[in-house]
């Protein structure tokens, strides 16, 4: 039973996070180069326009889901599940998703890259 | 790709992982939560631990912010996933755990995913005056950060 719980915490980590990542990448491309910004406008003013960026906020909500889900997953099982279960198969969501919903350019090298760092997480977990 | 942004993406590698497992060490003082008592999820940040776990993956998320602005997140997240090669190194080292054979090839796999990805460009080139992002038909090129 705790195991059905874990997976479904596990489940719920991937989905949260990848959405929270695709909402985050695009809020900042949207706002730009916060290195460039803040040397033309200041720190502050990088700061008051991400968190006004509405993809930044419900992005926000999205990573909290997945943060308090990881802590009740990490009370039930070991870390050294949770974390490389849940990272490895948010590298693959996550190549996907950018390929779908941000039109990143996944080429041969990226998909090879998030298989490999997949698949490497997964076997440190063994 | 400067300097600079580099060490960006080593400020992710490294927050991550410390706050990573400062987190998993504080859950474990906590103990389990079961789904009747859920509450005391909010509580369990009050665990010194799971606190400073906390604080480290701020400054996370501000590297991670940070990146993405000026990078795609395809190319984010292999490029900083040396942390659990970090990870399994500090268990060999300094908890003097086992690394089985597994595990080598593991570590082997990320690394050599990580030189992979850092070997391309870092930011998918859209067309100039194309306001969405939506015109996938279009081909873009890539081309590498200054």
């Amino acid at each position: 039973m705790k195991d059905a719980y874990t997976w479904g915490a596990i489940l719920v980590i991937v989905l949260a996070s990848s959405t929270g990542d695709v909402l985050l990448s695009r809020a900042m491309k949207q706002i730009g180069d916060v290195g460039k910004y803040s040397r033309r406008a200041g720190l502050l003013a990088v700061l008051g326009r991400v968190v006004r960026n509405p993809f930044f906020l419900f992005g926000l909500v999205t990573m909290t889901l997945a943060f308090y889900s990881l802590l009740f997953a990490l009370s039930w099982a070991d870390v050294s599940l949770v974390g490389p279960a849940s990272a490895s198969l948010t590298f693959v969501a996550n190549a996907i998703a950018g390929k779908i919903f941000l039109h990143e350019q996944v080429d041969h090298r990226r998909w090879m890259a998030a298989l490999m760092v997949a698949g490497g997480v997964a076997l440190l977990a063994g | 790709m400067t300097f600079r942004k580099y060490l960006v993406l080593a400020g992710i590698t490294l927050f991550a992982a410390a706050g990573d497992s400062l987190l998993s060490y504080g859950m474990k003082q906590v103990g389990s939560i079961s789904l009747a008592h859920w509450t005391s999820v909010i509580f369990a940040v009050l665990n010194p631990s799971v606190a400073v776990g906390i604080l480290l993956l701020l400054g996370f998320f501000v590297c991670y912010a940070t990146a993405l602005s000026w990078a795609d997140l395809t190319y984010v997240l292999p490029a900083s996933s040396l942390g659990y090669v970090l990870l399994a190194l500090s268990a060999k080292f300094f908890l003097h755990e086992h690394v089985t054979a597994t595990r080598w090839v593991g570590i082997a796999l990320i690394s050599s995913g990580v030189g992979f990805v850092t070997q391309g460009p870092a930011l998918t080139r859209r067309q100039r005056g194309s306001s969405s992002e939506g015109r996938a038909s279009k081909p873009f090129g890539t081309r590498t950060l200054p």
